[in-house]
């Protein structure tokens, strides 16, 4: 059941050192706010799950909070590389990344699996890509109907599942709306979630009976966010800082620079808002 | 190159659609010849019809303009795995003679030389579309003889390679570059040079590609861009430099 409390406490509860951490939000919804709060608490050695790593892994990655990253794509979207993960991947800086790569459709499938509770996900995918040979977690599967073989991969079991959503109502049911992503198998797929949200209000005001909603029992902490989801964006709520998108390339593309903004916007005002 | 590559799409083909150059094409082709084109974005936006390009597949944009918005999950198992995408678009840092791509690393896995954005939709898009395009600038460094990994698979190594894979699809029927436009042989599967644009030389093409490059023994000059191609596509391309330099 969905308890509503601060960001601060949400991370420092749920979030420990060396746990497997999946911040999902596909260009949509990407819990920034959290993952900062999360670089302020100075975790440790932990294990990020994401589709597209994005500039919020960029900020983990870099602030040295991560051993490992589980991914299907891992660029700054339209705008080129991500500076961070490739000097960690690199140059093993600030400290070595271990890699575990997949493609978006696996990654999608491995979510579903989780949050279905089986052991696996099966694809029609990767075929004679060579992603099979630098990743041992993907294997065969031969159909027991046809015999057709397909691609195989683990499902995705974080211990923590983070979003960010528009809004909760008071009990902490959840509405996301817009590009959904993989969000719903997110927490649905993960021991302990955490959702962030813009505002929390008396009545969700879902437009649709089909709106999508994530009832506050399959939630562990809800959690007031706003402008959490920036320089992505909120559907409803604010637009997506293309801007700030095109000038990470410069400031992540320095060491000394990226330390310094990260000092700046992140480490020095200890507040849980949203920076852009 | 993006008029080029938007006069490959029809007006009835449902296209899955990457950032770039491809988003360019597929918009400028709605713009122009092909008003009732489907456009896809991965990140679950069905029919799309965006006013300015976005810089990412995820842009709201995208949805505000969209017939629906689908679970990313929806998006890969349906509409993509389903078989229900004609036509798929796709870039990448390595081509080779087969239309093999490469966008996971330059160099050894391990030790990477360069570390690029890895597979992303790729690897299922070059296997679930009916057809698949791709478009890249020409220059030896992206066109090799051989990938230094296979992230998606074109022909592989000759014909028949992608049925043993398991594949019933096309593949990559068409390369557009700012030099020219590459199909498969036939027989071979090999990439040759089907037309030169306007202006361009066989040695230029030779010396930007990688392998010895082959000629179809009929050999077309592409069509310049007519007035209308180019005044929608910079009227496109100022619309959306514009919006994206706004904070």
């Amino acid at each position: 059941m969905a308890e509503i409390v601060s960001l601060h406490d949400a991370i420092a509860e749920h979030v420990g050192d060396g746990a497997t951490v999946a911040m999902e939000g596909f260009t949509h919804l990407i819990p920034f706010a959290a993952a900062q709060e999360i670089i302020r608490q100075g975790r440790q050695a932990l294990t990020l799950i994401r589709m597209t790593p994005d500039l919020i892994y960029d900020q983990l990655i870099g602030a040295g909070c991560a051993d490992k990253l589980v991914f299907s794509w891992g660029g700054n979207p339209g705008v080129g590389s991500l500076h961070r993960l490739r000097d960690a991947v690199e140059q093993s800086w600030p400290q070595p990344l271990q890699l575990e790569e997949h493609s978006h459709a696996a990654m999608a499938a491995a979510f579903h699996a989780g949050a279905a509770g089986l052991p696996f996900a099966t694809l029609r995918g990767y075929a004679r890509s060579d992603l099979r040979r630098v990743n041992p977690n993907i294997r065969s599967v031969v159909c027991p109907f046809t015999g057709e073989e397909l691609a195989a991969v683990p499902a995705l079991r974080p211990d923590v599942g983070i979003v960010h959503a528009q809004r909760a109502d008071r009990v902490g049911n959840v509405l996301v709306e817009g590009i959904v992503g993989v969000q719903k198998e997110t927490v649905l797929a993960s021991t302990r979630s955490i959702v962030t949200v813009e505002e929390i209000v008396d009545d969700l005001a879902a437009p649709s009976p089909n709106s999508v909603i994530i009832p506050a029992w399959a939630i562990d902490a809800v959690a007031v966010a706003p402008g959490g989801a920036a320089p992505s964006y909120a559907h409803g709520y604010y637009g997506r800082d293309n801007a700030f998108y095109r000038a990470w390339d410069a400031i992540s593309r320095d060491r000394e620079e990226f330390r310094a903004w990260l000092h700046e916007h992140v480490l020095e005002p200890q507040t849980t808002g949203a920076d852009s | 190159m993006t008029i080029a590559a938007s006069r490959a799409l029809r007006n009835d083909d449902v296209c899955f659609v990457g950032i770039g150059a491809p988003s360019a094409a597929c918009n400028l082709a709605r713009l122009t010849h092909a008003p009732d084109i489907v456009l896809i974005y991965e990140s679950g936006t069905l029919q799309t019809r965006p006013d300015v390009l976005p810089l990412s597949i995820g842009d709201g944009e995208l949805c505000d303009t969209a017939l629906t918005t689908v679970p990313v999950v929806e998006m890969f198992q349906y509409w993509l795995q389903g078989g229900r995408i004609s036509k798929g678009f796709l870039g990448g840092a390595q081509i080779d003679r087969f239309a093999n791509i490469n966008t996971t690393v330059i160099g050894d896995y391990a030790q990477p030389k360069v570390r690029l954005p890895g597979g992303g939709g790729a690897p299922e898009i070059a296997g679930s579309c009916g057809e698949v395009l791709i478009t890249a600038k020409h220059n030896a460094r992206t066109f090799v003889d051989t990938v230094d990994f296979i992230t998606s698979l074109g022909h592989g190594g000759g014909p028949g390679d992608r049925a043993a894979a398991g594949l019933s699809t096309a593949g990559p029927v068409l390369v557009v570059t700012d030099l020219c436009l590459l199909e498969p042989d036939p027989e071979t599967r090999e990439l040759v040079v089907t037309s030169l644009h306007e202006g361009v030389t066989r040695e230029q093409v030779a010396e930007a590609t990688g392998w010895p490059i082959r000629f179809a023994t009929r050999l077309a000059t592409t069509p310049p861009p007519t007035a209308e191609e180019l005044h929608v596509l910079r009227d496109l391309q100022e619309r959306t430099e514009r919006a994206h330099a706004r904070a």
